[in-house]
């Protein structure tokens, strides 16, 4: 396996350098141009083949590579393992030999368990792209929220951008602190503090406790789903009172008095951390992160398969 | 059996203070004598000891041997070579086989099984409750009867306040310790590694330290209410340091032993979900690393137990949520103590031959600890400059769940003598009864 810009596998934002980010937002910027075409197609992975390992449930994020890897004309195979009897690790393990049997060439993995990527990518010599373990990381979606801020303010250093809601147990969260510090932003999150894990000041990111301030302070918010399971995990009492306290209201916004670009990992909870006319408001960019989703996608996939990194400036010889 | 003379070493012997040159003469399994240029007399065997420590064996409060019930784990014949082989002359088995250990039958085949051995002495540590199951006493007279020397539902938190006071109250019948996994399951509930900036960053669910303090904190205050003994396994936390310190300062019958790796690891090496470094209660932060060396230091901690916890390769190589906790230490502890304590200069050598032999077995009543004359001939013989390595297969243990092979160590145990037999000898492949 020769070594690609971006290493062997892409199992988070924290050990990427902030040039390695740029390569990929800048190669992403390249490949926007590709899903604008009426034949949405390059060459680039031709050959290749390229295994989606879904062990959670995950529409989006798992139609989102799809896409990436069919507009770069990879053959694909999608295995979704969730609600299986076998015991996870086992699977894992398993699976990780099987995989290697195969000779597959990339392995897209989403599992409910932190470290799952970095588990199969010391196993196998394919390479390993994370879609989301556990609480760890998911760095795709953290890579292509810097694509969507960049777009939208032309930079990201410098950038105030709050993270708001259930910190504790998001990867999209850590991914976003990672990626934006090492961008320049300044990052803060703003949640119950049931909700905020321990240690965060020491990577220099700032707490604030309401959302008010939050929006007087951001640029930018990325505002995380709070799940069902927090109620019955008693980290907050009531949909009803989280809403009330921390969800982002036309209204909050408004106070802040300028323009809070509104950002969303999805799938949303209308009504309890974003209401319906943040969502669809002037000032988000829900949609352009998804539509951004597959072009940073179409990077990671296109870098790791050893793709020139030349491409965001020369990109012509596939056209 | 033969008489012994072991020449020439640097013999220390805490229970007297003492540190230098000396002979040991081992006779009938029993110490005869120790002294300067003790003659070789007729029909005693020479060990030449120059260059080398004579201590009284290490003793263990806190092992898992896993009979019955997971023998492809550890059975105790190979608990206790591997005990031997560490240098450790008697173990403290918890209870939580399969069954447990809550009756006097089942002490009594633990009894049976080191006897069958013949390694290290295994002293069956009896349960608290019935089944572990933190309702119904356990019968502590019978079980001391047939060879317990404490209770415990380790593994298992006791969360009942009332069950812990009723043992604490109940033991002292028999004059014997209660010891407490202490952990609040509420707080712990599906923590894998200590609560701070490294699970933050991995997103493991952490344990926080406070999950061990708030149990400590209680059964200090039952021990003081019942005056029964409390004794507080593998302490990991600051705070748990320092509740203990100001009750053994308030004349509470408190005492309390930490774990080789707690000593010497932090959450750090959970980097990279490392399930190596997965063990109960965590691997904690670098402050409470240090109040766990300075309460050894001070006494607050009484003795280093190993919490020797045998687990299966494919136990360990899982994602790190799912992958079992635990290590095995009897074969590396002497190395790692001498590493974290004795070589930075924290203890003596004397000092840390008493939290590992002499320490303990003053705490749980038991024989070792001690060269004095007329004592059993429970003696290590290590040489404190052999540097090596632990590598799976020097390991006697069936399991080899270890953080520390390939790391250098500096101290390796050559000889371990049980009652005036040599049990383990490293210059001698298996020797038997
Ligand atoms: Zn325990």
């Amino acid at each position: 396996m020769t070594p690609t810009p971006l290493g062997k596998d892409l199992l988070g934002l924290e050990e990427l350098s902030a040039d390695q980010i740029r390569l990929v937002l800048d190669t992403a910027e390249a490949f926007k141009e590709v899903s604008e075409r009426p034949i949405k197609k390059v060459p680039a992975l031709r050959g290749k083949t390229i295994v989606n390992l879904f062990f959670e449930a995950s529409t989006r994020t798992r139609i989102s590579f799809e896409f990436a890897e069919k507009r770069l004309s990879a053959d694909t195979v999608n295995v979704a393992t969730q609600g299986s009897s076998v015991a996870k690790g086992e699977t894992l393990v398993d699976t990780a030999r099987n995989l290697e049997a195969m000779r597959i060439d990339m392995v897209v993995i989403r599992h409910p368990a932190s470290g799952a990527a970095k588990f199969l990518g010391e196993r196998i010599r394919s390479n390993v792209i994370n879609a989301g373990d556990g609480k760890h990381e998911h760095p795709t979606q953290g890579l292509l929220d810097l694509l969507t801020l960049r777009d939208r303010f032309g930079r990201i250093e410098g950038l105030k951008v709050a993270i708001c809601g259930d910190v504790l147990h998001s990867r999209v969260a850590r991914s976003n602190i990672w990626g934006l510090t090492k961008l320049g932003a300044e990052v803060a999150v703003c949640g119950p503090a049931s909700l905020l894990p321990t240690g965060l000041d020491r990577l220099g990111v700032r707490v604030i406790r309401r959302i008010d301030e939050a929006l007087q302070w951001a640029d930018a918010v990325n505002i995380l789903r709070l799940q069902l399971e927090r109620m019955e995990g008693g980290f907050v009492p009531s949909l009803r009172e989280y809403n009330r306290i921390f969800g982002v209201t036309r209204e909050r916004l408004a106070r802040a008095g300028r323009e809070v670009v509104v950002m969303h990992p999805g799938p949303m909870n209308r009504g309890v951390e974003i209401d319906s006319d943040v969502a669809d408001g002037p000032a988000s960019v829900i949609l352009p992160q998804v539509t951004n989703g597959v072009a940073v996608r179409m990077a990671v996939l296109y870098l790791l398969a050893g793709g020139s990194p030349d491409w965001a400036t020369h990109p012509a010889e596939d056209r | 059996m033969t008489a012994l003379l072991i020449s020439g070493g640097r013999v220390i012997d805490p229970t007297r203070g003492t540190d230098g040159p000396a002979d040991v003469l081992v006779d009938e399994g029993r110490i005869v004598a120790v002294g300067h240029n003790i003659p070789l007399g007729p029909g005693v065997a020479r060990l030449d000891a120059s260059g080398r420590v004579v201590a009284p064996g290490l003793v263990d409060l806190h092992v898992h041997f896993r009979e019955p019930g997971q023998e492809h784990l550890e059975t105790i014949a190979s608990g206790a070579t591997a005990a031997a082989a560490g240098g450790f002359t008697a173990v403290c088995a918890m209870p939580n086989t399969d069954p447990v250990v809550d009756n006097q039958a089942a002490v009594g085949f633990v009894v049976r099984q080191a006897i069958r051995a013949g390694k290290a002495r295994v002293y069956p540590i009896g349960c608290i409750s019935l089944g572990q199951k933190g309702q119904q006493l356990a019968e502590f007279g019978e079980m001391v009867a047939a060879g317990a020397v404490a209770v415990s539902d380790d593994t298992r938190p006791v969360v009942s306040s009332q069950l812990m006071r009723t043992a604490l109250e109940y033991a002292q019948t028999f004059g014997i310790p209660v010891t407490d996994h202490c952990e609040d399951p509420s707080l712990a509930q599906g923590g894998v590694m200590h609560e701070g900036l490294v699970a933050t960053r991995l997103g493991l669910k952490g344990i926080p330290a406070a999950a061990e303090e708030v149990v400590v904190a209680r059964n200090i205050v039952l021990a003081r209410l019942t005056g029964g003994h409390l004794h507080v396994c593998h302490v990991s936390t600051a705070g748990a340091v320092e509740l203990i310190r100001r009750a053994k300062d308030l004349g509470v019958r408190v005492t309390a032993e930490a774990t080789p790796h707690h000593l010497a690891l932090t959450d750090l090496a959970c980097e990279g979900y490392q399930t190596s470094a997965k063990v109960r209660p965590p691997l904690r932060s670098a402050e409470d690393r240090a109040a766990i060396v300075a309460g050894l230091v001070d006494g607050t901690i009484d003795c280093i137990a190993t919490d020797h916890s045998p687990q299966h390769y494919d136990a360990k190589e899982r994602e790190f949520d799912e992958a079992a906790a635990g290590v095995v230490g009897l074969e590396t502890a002497l190395p790692v103590a001498l590493a974290e304590l004795v070589k930075p200069g924290h203890l003596s050598l004397l000092g840390l031959i008493d939290r590992m032999s002499t320490a303990p077995a003053r705490l749980y009543g038991l024989s070792g600890g001690s060269l004095a004359v007329g004592a059993p001939a429970d003696i290590v013989i290590f040489d404190p400059n052999a540097a090596w390595r632990p590598q799976a297969s020097d390991l006697h243990s069936k399991s080899a769940n270890s953080p520390f092979l390939g790391r250098e160590f500096v101290g390796r145990v050559d000889q371990t003598l049980v009652g005036g037999r040599v049990v383990f000898d490293r210059s001698v492949k298996n020797i038997d009864g």
